[in-house]
């Protein structure tokens, strides 16, 4: 990554958005962008003419929402396709439908005029609920009202797509990056949406790399621009320099080779030259993306994000809907663990819920927000218990600060198994406990901690940023956001210490586990399990695979004694040097 | 006629899924249906009237039902709502 700032900092082409779907691209933009649509007013001569083409173009649009869901639920499965189902009723409401047709009947006015106006009643009073969830189905809506109006102008959609473009748009709806995928798009970029987006959801199950949330997008992109798309650190640069594209050119072909190297990689063992065993766990974002850990040669899930289910599915589950994924889950991943994060809500994950906090990142999140809320945090546990019957569930909780949070939580979990033998379902009350050492009061205190747990997962972005006080989204100080900070190892050192102590188990799950630079020096800490996001577990498991446990202890023990991250970087610049690694992440 | 007093129990509140399925379960049966919220009223038919309601959690409605099958209908739809819209 320093090598990539220093190569940021020498230019200023390039945007910044969030990295949605791994993969690099060099190509054309494609400027995507509905036209307003000006609707035909005024009266009409023959309205049986009318009404028969107000039918055939509620028919036709009826047809090609069909072909949407239909490739939608080929493409990603029954449950996420549901999101179109509703816009399919849509055209099937016979109340909405009968006022159209009589109002046509009755004012003898232009069937577009009349679809339109009665279709802006609902979308007025969805759009002044000023509701983020609202606005979003009104979006749906207002995809259908728009789908009928063309319809009834009888234009087709008019796709001058060709193939090997970068999709550039103010945002992607779920069906028209469905739609896209058959055309060979290389690349999505959108001003708005993220992580979780149904855009984001799709560009990752069909492995296209995508940029999202990119601010001021289409005052800087225009047609036939042309763009390097990074969805491994959600940067584009906008007409590259001849230099650039050759930067990008060496990561494409290196990526390239890595994943042909990945093929090798997947059944080989994760040890180190002298035969330390290093646990290597996926991080599962969506659901649906299951399929990707199979093929990236991981074992198991060390962290399995809850809170993602929201956004995937447009709504809070419930316990028999969380039962159902959750025991799909562990059935999948059996005879490896699954470990089930409760929900980390607040900071700036909180949608469906709207408390006002000056400072979410220090208010009510994770952990605080579920013991808050009994109801919603029970409804979990149960789900997670039910799932749990073939002992293969792991329950942890997130931003753990203090004991006493611990503790209400153990009885929280009594009284969920209790009521569910009171109900007679099948559920394991026995399951593995831990918590994510994520805020620097549990790293302090970890030793108190541990006697409560079965495990710790160390979550460093969150442990990062609080240790080092900064705010790595801001641009001002995010250079202090350092990951080999010596105070960050010596955190580090002090919670795997701990753990030792009390012979429970701990592992790695935050970003800085993805990076290649980081593994000698966090094995040589002692740990010995990694969670990583699926992408990067080839080139993780590479770099275990060639160096000493011998060397990468006295690595650690030399990084602690530093006394700042250059110094700290140098000394694992040579430890790459000593042992010959290449440095897959800073390729890729 | 039947009329009906429900409570909106789960948490999310009635969300497109359970919207979607509760016109589904109202459009098996011949009867009216209406949801009034307030002095809000929409078809309980109609896909896009049940989607602007977006009541939350404990808004409580009000339900009629005027057909041949009223009865039945005001119970599987009365059930549907205590069940906090329980997918099965």
């Amino acid at each position: 990554m320093k090598e990539y700032r220093e190569f940021l900092h020498a230019s200023d082409n390039w945007m910044k958005g969030i990295p949605a779907a791994a993969g690099l691209y060099i190509g054309n933009a494609y400027v995507y962008s509905k036209e307003t649509i000006v609707v035909k007013e005024g009266k009409i001569k023959d309205v049986e003419e009318a009404v028969v083409a107000y039918r055939e173009a509620i028919a036709r649009s009826k047809k090609e929402m069909d072909k949407i869901f239909n490739l939608a639920k080929e493409k990603m499965g029954e449950q996420r396709a549901s999101i179109f189902e509703a816009q399919l009723m849509i055209m099937e409401d016979p109340e909405l439908l009968d006022v159209i047709e009589q109002r046509i009947r009755d004012e003898k006015a232009e069937p577009e005029s009349i679809v339109k106006d009665e279709f802006n009643k609902y979308l007025g009073m969805m759009f002044d609920a000023e509701d983020p969830y609202m606005s979003e189905r009104a979006m749906d809506v207002q995809d259908i009202r728009n789908r009928i109006i063309r319809n009834l102008k009888k234009e087709r959609w008019t796709s001058t797509i060709v193939p090997g473009m970068i999709v550039v748009s103010e945002m992607l709806t779920p069906a028209d990056t469905i739609l896209f995928s058959r055309n060979d798009v290389k690349a999505f970029v959108t001003e708005h949406g993220g992580l979780t987006s149904h855009a984001a959801i799709i560009a990752r199950s069909l492995n296209i790399p995508a940029v999202l949330g990119v601010s001021k997008l289409l005052e800087t992109v225009t047609a036939e621009t042309e763009l390097i798309v990074d969805g491994f650190y959600g940067y584009i640069f906008v007409n590259p320099t001849e230099s650039q594209k050759e930067f990008f050119r060496e990561k494409i072909s290196q990526l390239n080779k890595v994943n042909t190297a990945l093929k090798e990689l997947i059944n080989l063992p994760s040890v180190t030259k002298d035969g330390v065993e290093i646990e290597l766990q996926a991080n599962v974002d969506v659901t649906g993306e299951f399929e990707r850990i199979t093929t990236s040669g991981t074992k198991g899930i060390g962290l399995y994000r809850t809170e993602q289910l929201i956004e995937e599915l447009g709504e809070f589950p419930d316990e028999e809907t969380q039962t159902r994924i959750y025991t799909d889950l562990s059935a999948r991943a059996y005879p490896d663990v699954v470990t089930i994060r409760a929900f980390d809500l607040g900071g700036d994950k909180t949608r469906l819920f709207h408390p006002v906090e000056k400072n979410p990142f220090l208010g009510l999140r994770g952990i605080r927000f579920l013991l808050d809320n009994k109801d919603i945090f029970k409804g979990q546990i149960k789900a997670i218990m039910r799932s749990a019957t073939n002992r293969n569930v792991r329950f942890m909780l997130p931003m753990v600060s203090t004991v006493k949070e611990i503790r209400e939580t153990k009885k929280l979990m009594k009284e969920c198994a209790d009521e569910l033998k009171a109900t007679g379902v099948k559920y394991s009350g026995k399951i593995p406990f831990g918590i994510m050492i994520e805020i620097p009061s549990a790293a302090v205190l970890a030793s108190k901690l541990a006697p409560e747990c079965d495990f710790f997962s160390i979550g460093t972005n969150d442990l990062i940023q609080y240790l080092m006080a900064v705010d790595r989204g801001n641009d001002l100080v995010a250079d202090l956001y350092q990951e080999f900070h010596p105070a960050v190892l010596r955190t580090l050192k002090y919670i795997i210490e701990d753990s030792k102590q009390f012979n429970i188990s701990i592992s790695i799950c935050g970003e800085m586990a993805t990076d290649t630079l980081a593994i000698p020096v966090l094995v040589g800490l002692g740990l010995k399990s990694f969670s990583v996001s699926p992408t990067v577990a080839p080139p993780i498991k590479r770099t275990i695979r060639s160096f000493t446990y011998e060397r990468a202890e006295q690595l650690a023990d030399e990084c602690i004694a530093c006394a700042s991250e250059e110094e700290v970087l140098e000394k694992i610049a040579a430890f790459f040097e000593e042992f010959n690694i290449q440095r897959t992440r800073y390729l890729i | 006629m039947v009329k009906r007093k429900v409570k909106i129990v789960n948490r999310a509140g009635l969300h497109t899924r359970p919207a979607a399925m509760l016109v589904k379960i109202a459009s098996k049966y011949k009867s009216q249906f209406f949801i009034s919220k307030d002095d809000y009223r929409i078809n309980g038919k109609s896909i896009i009237g049940v989607m602007t309601l977006a009541a939350a959690q404990g808004t409580e409605l009000d339900l009629d039902f005027d057909g041949a099958d009223e009865h039945t209908m005001a119970d599987e739809i009365c059930v549907f709502f205590e069940r906090g819209f329980e997918e099965t």
